[in-house]
């Protein structure tokens, strides 16, 4: 047992054990409790502990739902689609067009340190009927009219969620394109590849590891995003988070909201597994 | 390459792009100073007054106090467990560790509305009620993986033939550890604390679930977003709320630097 203790083997899991129970004993507990919610029913205080599939039933068949976890998805893949997109071009910038790069890398994560509650206050003052964004462009006089679908809306929700995933998407495509050996790109070069070409067919595939990391960081967690629908989203930009935080709250159904939670945590897992296993695909394919 | 001169397309783009991030965070600040009750231009001038007004406002103040204690705690109880799991990560190779490693780093992908009513659920069945022990419980467990990254890296640059010449020149286990190992990785431990605390004092989805009658500040700012005439009071509190977290992260940048310093 002393031996054990001793052993490299040992040390370490001693070391590391009160992190990992902690964090083991509070995902694998709750979700168990959550299990069994999700099979109980609710009425007023009281909870019934017959098992039962009508949370389920419910879950299924009442369209408001179906249509949150859907709409949920979607938005949650345009916000990646969005974000990945606007980032790749700062990330090739810091990568390969400045010296400065630890600055660059300040600079942008600088903005996220601040409480993502108020960033997204902020949004909703700025993209307000009323707001900063309407206020400033007629003062300009490029618009008379104040704007109406700057806010409320899924555009302001999927604006939102791109500035506040920014950094998440930066740093992991960064990171593959500074790891690019130099080499290849010049011998794309010798080989007769335009600028373009030599990007789509060098650079681009081998970030790919970057985009992937980039993707799941961002789409995850988005779409359990509370804050910004509640916020910025209107009738139109509600999300699952917001029915599952109802059920916690005002409508007092635990047991509807641990299946909700469930289910999105299911569709997530499904939309990320498909998501990797047909990038992988293609990856191949293109080889 | 033609010298003809041509617009850096790449640095217009990456300039507007930093106006887009740094827009919101500067927004704050510049209107909690002007002198009017509607977040618009033109500016109506300059006023302190939205900041005096803080200071007589008691709930706000008991909310200060409940996200101090919130996040001191859950600092020292996050960056404790994260120094000895990732000296245990970068020490020792062990059955286990990728698994262990991999399931201290799952906090940051979990949806935060997930870990919220899944917590929530937990504390009301083993009989805790809603508190601040269960806000603190709860951000131990999100503010972990920032402590076991932080604490790794600071691990990484150490120089364990330090460790070992402490022992040889009959140190026992704890005083090597305390004479040697924490003086050297001391910068990263003070990142930790600064980071695990800020990321405490800025998470509002699982205080609001978790605080009760026990509001922290982002659950009192929330609560006031709603009243259009405390808005003013709500930028001031904000500003000074952004400037701390991002004066504290500044600082905390600054010893994760010098804990990492040897290989930068």
């Amino acid at each position: 047992m002393a031996g054990v203790l001793r052993s490299d083997t040992g040390k370490g899991l001693i070391l590391s054990a009160p992190a990992t129970l902690y964090v083991g004993l509070l995902v694998a507990v709750p979700l168990c409790i959550l299990v069994a919610y999700s099979f109980w029913t609710q009425t007023y205080v009281e909870i019934d502990r017959t098992l039962t599939w009508a949370n389920y039933q419910e879950a299924f068949t009442d369209p408001l739902v179906r249509h949150l976890i859907i709409r949920s998805v979607a938005i949650a893949g345009a916000v990646t689609l969005a974000t990945v997109c606007l980032a790749y071009p700062v990330a090739y910038f810091i990568a390969f067009r400045t010296k400065k790069k630890t600055l660059w890398l300040l600079l942008i994560t600088i903005p996220f340190w601040s409480s993502y509650l108020l960033r997204v206050f902020s949004w909703k003052l700025i993209l307000g009927f009323n707001g900063v964004m309407n206020s400033a462009l007629i003062s300009l006089g490029l618009i008379q009219e104040p704007l109406t679908f700057l806010l409320y809306n899924e555009f302001a929700v999927v604006l939102t969620l791109a500035h506040a995933w920014a950094p998440f998407a930066i740093l992991p495509i960064y990171v593959s394109l500074q790891k690019i050996d130099r080499s290849l790109l010049e011998a794309a070069t010798d080989l007769g590849c335009s600028k373009l070409e030599r990007f789509v067919r060098v650079t681009l595939p081998l970030t790919v590891p970057g985009i992937i990391a980039a993707c799941l960081i961002i789409f995850i967690p988005t779409v359990g995003d509370y804050v910004t629908p509640a916020l910025v989203g209107g009738s139109q930009g509600k999300m699952v988070a917001n029915l599952i935080q109802v059920q916690f709250g005002a409508a007092n159904n635990w047991p509807l909201g641990a299946t909700l939670s469930l289910l999105a945590m299911l569709s997530v897992a499904c939309v990320a597994i498909l998501f990797v296993v047909a990038v992988t695909a293609l990856g191949r394919r293109i080889r | 390459m033609t010298k003809a001169f041509r617009i850096p397309w790449l640095l217009v783009y990456v300039i507007a792009y930093l106006v887009f991030l740094y827009l919101p965070v500067l927004l704050l600040p510049l209107f909690s100073f002007n002198d009017g009750t509607i977040v618009a231009f033109p500016l109506k001038g300059f006023t302190l007054k939205w900041y005096a007004q803080l200071g007589q406002q008691d709930t706000l103040l008991q909310a200060m106090v409940n996200s101090l204690i919130v996040g001191s705690v859950t600092a020292l109880m996050a960056t404790s467990l994260g120094l000895f799991a990732a000296r245990a990560y970068v020490r020792y190779r062990f059955t286990g560790r990728e698994l262990s490693e991999g399931l201290v780093m799952l906090p940051l992908v979990i949806p935060g509305i997930i870990v919220a009513s899944s917590m929530l659920v937990l504390f009301i069945s083993v009989g805790l009620k809603p508190s601040l022990t269960t806000v603190i419980l709860g951000h131990v467990f999100v503010a972990l993986p920032f402590s076991v990254s932080i604490m790794k890296s600071a691990f990484d640059d150490f120089d364990q033939s330090l460790e070992e010449a402490a022992f040889d020149l009959g140190e026992s286990v704890v005083g090597t550890f305390r004479r040697v190992t924490l003086p050297i990785v001391a910068p990263g431990i003070v990142a930790s604390l600064l980071v695990t605390f800020t990321v405490s004092f800025d998470e509002f989805v699982l205080a609001f679930f978790l605080s009760g009658n026990s509001p922290t500040l982002p659950v009192y700012i929330w609560s006031q977003i709603r009243f259009p005439a405390k808005l003013p009071n709500t930028l001031a509190l904000g500003s000074l709320l952004l400037m701390s977290s991002v004066l504290l992260l500044l600082i905390a940048e600054y010893f994760r630097r010098r804990s990492t310093q040897s290989s930068d």
